[in-house]
């Protein structure tokens, strides 16, 4: 079974095509990364695939489940969870009410306006659990806004991965982060066990190579080589593509 | 408020619990004792506007502070409850089946309002409340053969809830005392709430909220309805003060000085819509006894508020005693101008 | 078979006063992302300068139009001051600018209640439009047909403002993208003030040549203003055709409501705006407000 496949799918924004007839075959457990200079349209795809813009043509099918109409609720329902290249966290919250928000997003307790959040303890220990992973728990009290950029890309991975996605979008997660942060988010990243399917854009190609089973380089919306890490690497049109800016 | 702090855990007899419960409890029988401890009767009468307006404020800010989404039509609702419960009365109903049938009928006006309004946030939603307000006044005002336009309707009694009559202002003021504290409660627990939560998250990153698994618009939807809830108890609570209810309560200005209620006090915080309420009703009350301009004092405070002090009388109190104190704590408050978009 | 006439000619009259009133509004709209809510207010006040200029009372008589262009000029120079005083002040807060708008539209109204009283003014038609033209059997108040061509005049004066000028080129840009017009070298705030002024003077200039149709009194602005709301909603923000055919739609409906179904006539005039929220939320022509 494919965890995630996208068939023949194209977007265009008035005269502007976006995303040109990509099709990508992730397989469970894989590292894919996708790659491109800037404006290949990557961003505009991993929508796409979350669901936050409708495509004009082409699905999208999680686990072989079609979710092309589903709104992007739904799909982090069914086990999709992304991080955005420009953090968007709660800034005024603690670092452990970010986490919570995560937690509850999937679950019903949601609707309930008439318990104490503050008492739901099975939260709180799951919260803590998902910051240790991440190397955050000593400091889940502190304000959001008080914190690094590169913890807060780490608050934005303990959210994701809390809500125990089977698919992760990770949406140049290194940008922005300093070598130290880089590595800390490296490990963070190899750690994560195979049970997770991994999908991660990175404009810069060298960061990420080492963290992905295949690659998949899109340039102005279409996707021009796919293949193991050797033979992108290897591959002339990618050299083209990227010296060619 | 998670408790994921590493360290000792709180007890739910920690000191700052204590104080603030001992804090309540001198409160609210300081609340009770108003009546006795103020002799004229006019005061007691403006205790009791300040109070009904509180829980109208109180209404207002569950869209405005939680959820971040400015409404100007908040006094069509109240109206709505108001007339449907006057009108039935004059109709020959009892005072149970006035009040019901008010709550019921503003509750699914709220419904279609936010139906409406929630297709678009931001300034849209501005613009769609506001207009869905003007819509009420102008029934209000042209309906005649039913809400008796410019001339209103009458109500001749107050309810006498358990055989207590409510003619006396003390006593008046005692029972929307009542109805205040469970209207704050409420909302006290609805802010501390999972939902609460949610709601509040909705506000600051609503596309994040989406991609969390959460349904903002539901949330939106829930959040609208119990603003409603809360309105249509002070359009109710105002038709009994007044035994009286005719269309400039539902004008433009009142949805106005609800608004300015909300955000002198500070949206997003728990007394912030009381102090605003306590605040604009008093400086109206006194200052028309001197001057007749109230509209344009109104404005003119509007226009001070937002430009010099946009997050309202709690939040800078608050600050001023924090930092006089030297303790960081965490704000869960919400600036009113900005963030409030998409 | 008069009546129904007169009350069409009444209708399109009506109209053309919204156009006037809705275009600037419009405008402010598209390019400052914000519904001025002291659009009513301009349009009051505009009423009420004309009342003085065209009483004589500074010592000499104007002629109407003259009286009306110099109204619309001053209602101008009190937008341009709000706008650089107060909207500058916020700029970027469109919810704190738009509750500015909400308490300066306050001040202006107890203003003019200062100024000019609580009773209603009535403003004579200006004396060589004060006849009728006979047509079909009936008689049709000159001065309408001529607000009616007046509006028309309007109408295509902004729309080769907007389609030929340099300046109108500058506000569709500033309509379609702001953040690239300002990439692009134009002067943005200073775009705004221009377009503000201009929408209060257009508001200003019809509240006077209004007069003689509406009167003028207190509570105007409160009329107007969600008639120019609805108009907005129904045609889409910045957009010239939208204004133009949302305010003949609301002029027929307001008209003919108030005439069939007094009422329900507030409830009749927002129904459309109501349906055009529900089915097509970025109103009938477009526009970005949603």
């Amino acid at each position: 079974m494919i965890a995630l496949a996208v068939s023949s799918l194209c977007k265009s924004f008035g005269g502007l095509r976006v995303t040109v007839d990509v099709n990508l075959n992730i397989a469970p457990g894989e590292r894919r990364l996708i790659i491109g200079p800037n404006g290949a349209g990557k961003t505009t795809l991993f929508n796409l695939i979350t669901g936050e813009i409708a495509p004009d043509s082409g699905s999208v099918a999680l686990f072989g489940r079609d979710i092309t109409r589903m709104p992007s609720r739904k799909r982090t329902h069914l086990g999709m969870a992304r991080t955005y290249q420009i953090i968007t966290l709660f800034a005024q919250d603690t670092i452990a009410h970010n986490v919570t928000l995560a937690l509850l997003g999937l679950s019903p307790l949601r609707w309930n306006p008439l318990t104490p959040l503050d008492r739901q303890h099975h939260l709180a220990a799951q919260g803590r659990q998902a910051l240790e992973r991440v190397g955050l728990a000593h400091i889940a009290a502190r304000p959001l806004a008080q914190t690094s950029y590169g913890e807060r890309r780490r608050v934005e991975i303990a959210m994701a991965l809390a809500q125990n996605p089977k698919v992760l979008l990770l949406d140049e997660p290194f940008a922005g982060l300093s070598i130290d942060e880089r590595q800390d988010v490296r490990k963070l990243l190899n750690a994560i066990p195979r049970d997770v399917t991994i999908v991660m854009i990175e404009h810069d190609m060298d960061t990420a190579l080492d963290l992905a089973d295949r690659i998949t380089l899109l340039h102005f919306g279409e996707v021009i080589v796919e293949g193991t890490r050797a033979e992108v690497v290897a591959d002339p049109r990618t050299r083209e593509v990227y010296l060619g800016e | 408020m998670s408790s994921l702090a590493a360290g000792p855990t709180k007890t739910a007899l920690s000191g700052a619990a204590v104080g603030r419960g001992v804090a309540i409890i001198v409160a609210v029988l300081a609340l009770v004792a108003v009546p006795y401890v103020i002799g004229q009767l006019y005061y007691v009468n403006i205790a009791s506007q300040v109070l009904l307006y509180a829980v109208f404020a109180l209404g207002i800010n569950v869209l405005v502070g939680y959820a971040g989404l400015v409404s100007l039509g908040h006094a069509g609702l109240f109206g709505i409850a108001a007339y449907i419960d006057a009108y039935l009365l004059s109709a020959g109903y009892g005072h149970t089946v006035a009040i019901l049938a008010a709550l019921v009928g503003a509750l699914a006006a709220t419904a279609v309002f936010a139906a409406l309004s929630l297709r678009a946030t931001g300034i849209s939603f501005i613009m769609i409340t506001l207009a869905l307000g003007e819509i009420i006044w102008g029934l209000a005002y042209r309906w005649i053969s039913i809400t008796g336009g410019d001339n209103g309707i009458s109500v001749s009694t107050r309810p006498a809830p358990f055989g207590i009559a409510l003619d006396s202002p003390q006593a008046f003021y005692e029972a929307t005392l009542v109805i205040f504290l469970m209207s704050i409660a409420t909302v006290a627990i609805f802010v501390r709430s999972p939902f609460g939560a949610a709601l509040c998250g909705t506000r600051d990153q609503p596309r994040r909220m989406n991609a969390l698994g959460y349904h903002v618009w539901m949330i939106r939807f829930g959040a609208c309805l119990f603003s409603g809830l809360l309105t249509a108890v002070a359009g109710i609570l105002f038709v009994y003060y007044n035994e009286f209810i005719s269309p400039q309560a539902l004008a433009l200005t009142a949805s106005a000085e609800g608004l300015l209620m909300v955000i002198s006090g500070g949206a997003g915080t728990l007394l912030g819509p009381v102090i605003g309420a306590a605040l604009v009703v008093i400086v109206k009350n006194v200052v028309s006894a001197y001057i007749t301009r109230w509209n344009f004092m109104l404005g003119a405070i509007f226009v001070a508020i937002v430009v010099f002090m946009p997050e309202g009388l709690v939040p800078g109190l608050v600050r001023l005693t924090r930092s006089a104190w030297s303790a960081t704590g965490r704000r869960r408050t919400a600036p009113v101008p900005a963030g409030t978009q998409r | 078979m008069t009546f129904w006439l007169l009350l069409t000619v009444n209708s399109v009259t009506f109209g053309g006063l919204l156009f006037l009133l809705s275009a600037g509004f419009s405008l402010i709209f598209g390019l400052m992302r914000i519904p001025n809510l002291t659009h009513g207010s301009m349009f009051m006040v505009g009423a009420y300068l004309g009342t003085t200029l065209l009483s004589g009372a500074l010592g000499f008589t104007l002629n109407f139009w003259v009286a009306a262009v110099i109204a619309a000029l001053e209602v101008a120079i009190l937008g341009a001051l709000m706008e650089r005083l107060l909207l500058r002040r916020l700029a970027g807060q469109q919810l704190a600018q738009v509750l500015v708008t909400l308490g300066v539209s306050f001040m202006v109204a107890d203003l003019c209640l200062m100024g000019w009283g609580g009773d209603p003014i009535s403003v004579a038609t200006p004396p060589h439009l004060n006849g009728f033209i006979r047509f079909a059997g009936a008689a049709f108040p000159l001065y309408r047909m001529a607000v009616i061509l007046i509006a028309v005049v309007f109408a295509i004066a902004l729309w080769l403002m907007l389609e030929r000028t340099r300046l109108g080129a500058m506000i569709r840009a500033g309509v379609d993208d702001p953040q690239m017009a300002r990439v692009v070298g134009i002067r943005v705030s200073q775009l705004f003030t221009i377009v503000f002024a201009l929408g209060a003077g257009l508001a200003g200039f019809a509240g006077v040549i209004g007069g003689p149709i509406l009167s003028v009194y207190p509570g105007l602005d409160q009329d107007m203003l969600p008639l120019a709301l609805v108009v907005v909603i129904l045609g889409g923000t910045g957009s010239l055709l939208g204004s133009f055919v949302g305010s003949i739609v609301i002029g027929f409906l307001y008209n003919f409501g108030q005439a069939l179904l007094p009422e329900l006539a507030y409830f009749i005039l927002f129904l459309p705006m109501v349906l055009v929220l529900v089915l097509r939320p970025q109103g009938l022509f477009g526009g970005q407000i949603l």
